[in-house]
C-alpha cells in the first residue's frame, strides 16, 4: 500500500511541530525519517496514526484521502506502529496483548485465547521469532517485547508499518536483527517508515531518506551520503561528531567498589557482586542495555538504595552506609538519568534549582535564611558559564528545553568541589549541540583530575568518552575493556557473553588483578 | 518469506535475575505474640466449667446435637497447639525462607476456636454457631457488593472511595421507592439507579475533568451523607409510613441445599439479594479474566495509552465500568433497608464502604480474594454481637473495636507488598 502525506501541519499553541510536511512512502521500500529530538518526527507519526488530529493537510492511502478519528481507524486502514515506548501491557501475556482491541471471542464475549496463540505462532514462524504466546510481557527482554509489537501490528494485517525510534532500547546485535526483519518485511511488500536520529542505522537500511529539522522537511538524502553530510543536514550546521580529548592521565585509584550487591524489594539481585575501581582523571563508562542494573548501581553509590552489601570507598574513606547528604558532602556529584524526575524541580526557578543540594549551609543559607543576593549572583554566573539559554534566572526550569535543563543540572553538580562525578545517561534526549557541550564538560572534569563514571546505553557516547568500559549484564559486570574497543565486542558483552577472542579480555569479574592485567595488555 | 536469520538470538527466555530472599520475620513474630497472648488469656486467666456449642437448624435443615467441652482443658490443648505452631514457624522461615499462607490461616482458625471456647466458658449461655455464621454472612453482604464495585472500578483505573456514598444512596432510594410502590423489586431497581447516579458524579469529575479521584470520592461521600440526612429528617420522618416503611425481601430457600445442617440455613435460605451476590462474585471473576469485557477493562486500568493505540475508547470504557461498579454497590446498599433492617435511618452504612475498600486491597484487586476478605471482616463484626449475647467476660467497648482491629491488622500486617492496577487513580490525558 502506498502512503502519502500532503501538507500536514500540526500546531501546539504558538509552536508549529509540523509545518506543511509532505512525503510519499511506496510499498516495498524503507523510508527513513531522520531528525533530532524535537524535530517533529514523533508528532508527525502520531498524526498519521490518528492519535493527534492534524490542523491542516491530508493523509492518502493508495491515493484515497483518509480521515482517522483514532488509532482504531488507522489500524483498520492498514497502518501499524511499533512505538518508541512499547504499547504493551506488562501484566498481560503475549497472546492477550496481541489480541487486545480485536479479540476473537466465543459465546458471551468469552476470549478465544487459542486463536490468538495460533496467530502469534504463525507470525513468529514466518519471521523466525521465538516468542512464547503465554509468556508475561514484563518477564521478556525488551528485544522480544519489540517483536511482540511487530507481531501485534502484523496480526492486524498492517501494510504500512511505522517504527518510531526502535533501536533505542536494543543491543547492537538486536539492532542488526531488527534491520534484517525490516528488510524481510520490505521484501514482502510492506511500506516501512523508520524514524531515527542514528546515522549509522539510516545508512545501513534506508532506501530513501527524508530529513526533518524544527518541524520542517529540509531535504532528501541518499543512503550513500556520508555521516557528516547527514549530520549537517539534520542539525543545520556542521557538527563535530567526535569529542576532542587528550589521552587520559590516570592517577591513583580514587573510587574503589568491592563486592557491591543491591537487592530490590522482591529479593532480586539487581546489582550482583560488582567490583571495580576508577582512577583520578579517567572516565569509566558503564555500558549495557538499559535495565541491567546500571540505575541501581549509580543509586547505590549515592546512597539511594535500601539493601546494599559490599564496600564503596572514595579516597580511602568509606561511602557505604552514609546518608545521601554525607555522600554529597564527601564530594560526589551526581547527574541522574531522569532529570525531570530526580534532577530538577520543574516548578522551581533556575536559581533555586542551582542551590538545591546545598540548601543547608553557607554560603546559600545563613542562620536559616536564604541568601538571595548570593544566590542571584551565583545563578547569573553559572547561567553564563554553562550557556543556559534563558530569559532570566527566575524562569521555571520546567519551561526550558531538555538541553538547557541538563545544563542546569551539570552547572549545579560541577560547581561543587568534586571528588567523584557520576553521570547517568547524561545526554539522553538532547539535541546534538547540547550533547557536544555536555561531553566537553565531562571531559574537562576528567582533565581536572576528577574520577568520572558515565553510564550510557548509547555506544556512540561510550565510544566518545570512555577511557575504560565496564559492560553490565543482568546486574553483573561482564568485563572491563579499554576505551575504543570495537562495537562488535561490546555488543557480544552486552548480551552477557565473553568475546571469543582468546587473547581478548576475559577477566574473572571477581579478580581485580586479572582486570588490570587486561587493561595493560590491550592498551 | 522463509529466509530466517541464521543467528536467532536465544533471548525469548525471561530475564531471570539471581534471587536472594530478604527474610521477613513478620509472620513468626506476629504468631509468637498471638501465642503469648493466648497463654496469658486462655491459661493465666483461664475459665473453668464447660463450654457449649450449639448447631441450630433452620426452617428446613435439622439441628445437630450440641457439643459440650471442658473449657480449661480445651483451652490448654489449643493454646499448646498455638505455641507449638508459633515455634515451628521460626524453623519454617529459617529452613524454607517462607511461612506459607495456609499455615497462618490454620493458626488463625485455631486461635478463633480457642477464643470462642474461652469466651463462652464457665457454664455461660451456649454459643450458637449457626447464628454466628449466619450473622457473619449477613453483615458481609454490603462489604462484598462494595468490594466487587471497588474491584471493577479500580481495575478500570478509577479509585472508588465513593463506595460508602453509593451504599448509602442505594439504601436510601431503595427504601423510599419500595415503600412508596410497595414493591421490593422496584426498590432493588431504585438502589441500582442510585448507585449509578453517584458513580456518574465520580466518573464525570475523575475521568472528564481529571479531578483527583480520592478527593472527589471523599466529597461524594460527604455529599450523599448530607443529602440523605436532610431528606430523612425533612421528608421521610414526616410521613414514615408512606415513605420509609418498605417491605422486606422474602427468604427463598433453595430446595435440597437448604436442608444441609448449619450450611443450609447460613448460605441457602436467604433472600434474592444474597443469591444475586453469589452470582455477581462468580460473574465478575469470570468476566474479568476470561472475557473481552474484562480484558479491555483491565487494559485501560493498567496502560491506558496502550489500550488507546489499539483502538479502545479509554474514556468510555472507564466511564461505563465505573457506572457498572456503582450499580453493583447500589444493590448492596439495598440490603440495608430491604434485606435486614426494614427502614432507612441516618448514616446507616456507618463507614462500611471504607471497610469494603480495605477488602479490595486485602483481596489484591481480585474478586474472589476480596470476597473472602469481606467475609472475614463480616465475621469479626458479628463476633461482637454474638459474644455480647452469650455474656462473655470481654468488655463490650473492646468488642466494638474488633472489626476495625481485624481490618487494620489484615491490611497492614498481612498484605505487605502488593501491586494494584498500574494506572489506578491516574486520569488519562491524551497528549
Amino acid at each position: 500500500m502506498k502512503l502519502e502525506l500532503r501538507g500536514i501541519t500540526k500546531r501546539f499553541g504558538s509552536l508549529t511541530a509540523n509545518d506543511h510536511i509532505s512525503l510519499t512512502v511506496e510499498p516495498g521500500e524503507i523510508h527513513c525519517i531522520l531528525g533530532e529530538n524535537g524535530a517533529g518526527k514523533s508528532t508527525l507519526m502520531n498524526v498519521l496514526y490518528g492519535l493527534l488530529p492534524a490542523d491542516e493537510g491530508e493523509i492518502l492511502l493508495d491515493d484515497e484521502v483518509q480521515h482517522f478519528e483514532g488509532p482504531g481507524e488507522a489500524m483498520k486502514a492498514g497502518i501499524g506502529m511499533v512505538h518508541q515506548h512499547f504499547m504493551l501491557i506488562p501484566v498481560f501475556t503475549v497472546a492477550e496483548n496481541v489480541m487486545l482491541g480485536h479479540e476473537s471471542t466465543g459465546f458471551a464475549g468469552f476470549l478465544n485465547l487459542n486463536e490468538a496463540r495460533k496467530r502469534v505462532r504463525e507470525i513468529s514462524a514466518q519471521f523466525g521469532f521465538d516468542v512464547d504466546p503465554d509468556a508475561l510481557i514484563e518477564d521478556l527482554p525488551v528485544g522480544v517485547q519489540q517483536r511482540v509489537e511487530i507481531i501485534k501490528a502484523l496480526s492486524r494485517d498492517a501494510k504500512v508499518l511505522v517504527f518510531d525510534e526502535p533501536t533505542a532500547v536494543l543491543t547492537p546485535q538486536e539492532t542488526d536483527e531488527l534491520m534484517t526483519i525490516m528488510r524481510q518485511l520490505r521484501d514482502a511488500g510492506t511500506a516501512i517508515v523508520f524514524i531515527t536520529h542514528k546515522l549509522r542505522e539510516v545508512r545501513e537500511v534506508a532506501d530513501r531518506i527524508t530529513v526533518m529539522r524544527l518541524g520542517k522537511v529540509v531535504g532528501e538524502a541518499s543512503p550513500t551520503a556520508s555521516n557528516a553530510e547527514l549530520a549537517s543536514l539534520m542539525v543545520g550546521r556542521s557538527v563535530e561528531l567526535t569529542v576532542q580529548k587528550q589521552a587520559a592521565r590516570p592517577g591513583d585509584p580514587a573510587l574503589q567498589v568491592r563486592g557491591l550487591t543491591v537487592i530490590d524489594h522482591i529479593g532480586q539481585l539487581v546489582v550482583n557482586d560488582v567490583s571495580f575501581e576508577v582512577r583520578a582523571g579517567e572516565i569509566l563508562a558503564i555500558a549495557g542495555v538499559q535495565g541491567n542494573g546500571q540505575t541501581e548501581l549509580t543509586e547505590a553509590l549515592l546512597g539511594l538504595q535500601q539493601h546494599v552489601e559490599g564496600e564503596i570507598e572514595l579516597d580511602g574513606n568509606p561511602l557505604s552506609g552514609l546518608s545521601v547528604r554525607n555522600v554529597l558532602d564527601a564530594g560526589v556529584g551526581f547527574i541522574p538519568e531522569d532529570r525531570n524526575e530526580d534532577g530538577l524541580v520543574a516548578e522551581f526557578s533556575i536559581a533555586e534549582n542551582l542551590m538545591l543540594d546545598r540548601s543547608d549551609s553557607a554560603p546559600f543559607v545563613k542562620g536559616g535564611t536564604l541568601q538571595l543576593g548570593f544566590r542571584s549572583t551565583f545563578a547569573a554566573e553559572k547561567v553564563s558559564e554553562f550557556d543556559v539559554r534563558t530569559q532570566s534566572i527566575d524562569t521555571a526550569v520546567g519551561t526550558l528545553s531538555g538541553g538547557n535543563q541538563q545544563k542546569v543540572v551539570l552547572a549545579r553538580e560541577l560547581s561543587r568541589d568534586l571528588r567523584l562525578l557520576v553521570a547517568a545517561q547524561p545526554t539522553r534526549g538532547l539535541d546534538v549541540g547540547s550533547i557536544e557541550f555536555v561531553h566537553k564538560r565531562i571531559v574537562q572534569a576528567r582533565d581536572s583530575g576528577i574520577p568520572v563514571i558515565v553510564v550510557s546505553t548509547e555506544l556512540d557516547e561510550v565510544d566518545a568518552l570512555a577511557d575504560r568500559i565496564a559492560v553490565m549484564y543482568r546486574g553483573g559486570i561482564v568485563g572491563i575493556v579499554p576505551g575504543g574497543t570495537d562495537r562488535e565486542t561490546l555488543g557480544i558483552m552486552m548480551a552477557g557473553e565473553q568475546p571469543d577472542d582468546p587473547n581478548g579480555p576475559a577477566p574473572d569479574p571477581h579478580d581485580d588483578e586479572g582486570r588490570s592485567g587486561t587493561r595493560g595488555e590491550a592498551a | 518469506m522463509t529466509t530466517t536469520t541464521d543467528h536467532t538470538i536465544p533471548d525469548a527466555a525471561p530475564i531471570v535475575l539471581e534471587k536472594t530472599v530478604v527474610k521477613s520475620w513478620k509472620t513468626p513474630i506476629t504468631l509468637s505474640i498471638v501465642a503469648l497472648l493466648s497463654i496469658v488469656l486462655f491459661i493465666v486467666f483461664r475459665r473453668g466449667g464447660d463450654t457449649t456449642f450449639t448447631f441450630a437448624g433452620g426452617r428446613i435443615a435439622p439441628s445437630l446435637p450440641q457439643l459440650v467441652v471442658p473449657t480449661t482443658l480445651t483451652c490448654v490443648i489449643l493454646t499448646t497447639l498455638l505455641a507449638a505452631m508459633a515455634a515451628l514457624s521460626w524453623w519454617l522461615l529459617a529452613r524454607f525462607a517462607k511461612v506459607p499462607l495456609w499455615y497462618s490461616s490454620v493458626f488463625a482458625f485455631i486461635f478463633v476456636v480457642a477464643f470462642l471456647t474461652w469466651a463462652a466458658g464457665d457454664n455461660s449461655r451456649p454459643l450458637p454457631i449457626t447464628s454466628l455464621l449466619l450473622g457473619a454472612v449477613s453483615l458481609s453482604v454490603p462489604y462484598i457488593f462494595g468490594a466487587l464495585g471497588g474491584v471493577i472500578s479500580e481495575r478500570s483505573g478509577v479509585v472508588n472511595i465513593a463506595i460508602e456514598g453509593q451504599l448509602l444512596a442505594g439504601a436510601f432510594l431503595a427504601a423510599v421507592v419500595a415503600s412508596m410502590t410497595g414493591s421490593v423489586w422496584l426498590g432493588l431497581v431504585a438502589a441500582v439507579v442510585a448507585g449509578v447516579l453517584v458513580s456518574f458524579i465520580l466518573a464525570a469529575f475523575a475521568i472528564k475533568y481529571y479531578v483527583d479521584q480520592v478527593i472527589v470520592g471523599v466529597v461524594i461521600n460527604v455529599l450523599v451523607l448530607g443529602l440523605t440526612n436532610f431528606f430523612y429528617s425533612q421528608v421521610l420522618a414526616k410521613d414514615a409510613s408512606f415513605l420509609n416503611d418498605p417491605p422486606l425481601l422474602p427468604s427463598l430457600p433453595i430446595p435440597g441445599l437448604s436442608a444441609i445442617p448449619v450450611i443450609g440455613p447460613v448460605l441457602f435460605d436467604q433472600s434474592i439479594i444474597v443469591y444475586l451476590m453469589y452470582i455477581a462474585v462468580a460473574a465478575v471473576y469470570i468476566g474479568l479474566f476470561h472475557t473481552r469485557w474484562g480484558l479491555r477493562l483491565r487494559s485501560v486500568g493498567e496502560h491506558p495509552q496502550a489500550a488507546d493505540t489499539v483502538g479502545i475508547n479509554v474514556t468510555g470504557t472507564r466511564f461505563w465500568n465505573v457506572s457498572l461498579a456503582g450499580a453493583i454497590v447500589g444493590l448492596g446498599g439495598a440490603y440495608f433497608t430491604l434485606g435486614s433492617v426494614g427502614s432507612f435511618s441516618e448514616d446507616m452504612t456507618g463507614g462500611q464502604g471504607y471497610i469494603a475498600l480495605a477488602a479490595v486491597i486485602f483481596g489484591r484487586w481480585d474478586p474472589i480474594r476480596a470476597t473472602l476478605a469481606a467475609l472475614l471482616f463480616g465475621f469479626a463484626s458479628n463476633l461482637q454481637y454474638t459474644l455480647a449475647a452469650v455474656g462473655s467476660p470481654v468488655p463490650s467497648e473492646f468488642l466494638l473495636m474488633l472489626p476495625y482491629v481485624v481490618t487494620i491488622l489484615a491490611v497492614a500486617g498481612f498484605v505487605g507488598y502488593v501491586r494494584g492496577p498500574a494506572a489506578s487513580g491516574k486520569p488519562y490525558i491524551k497528549s
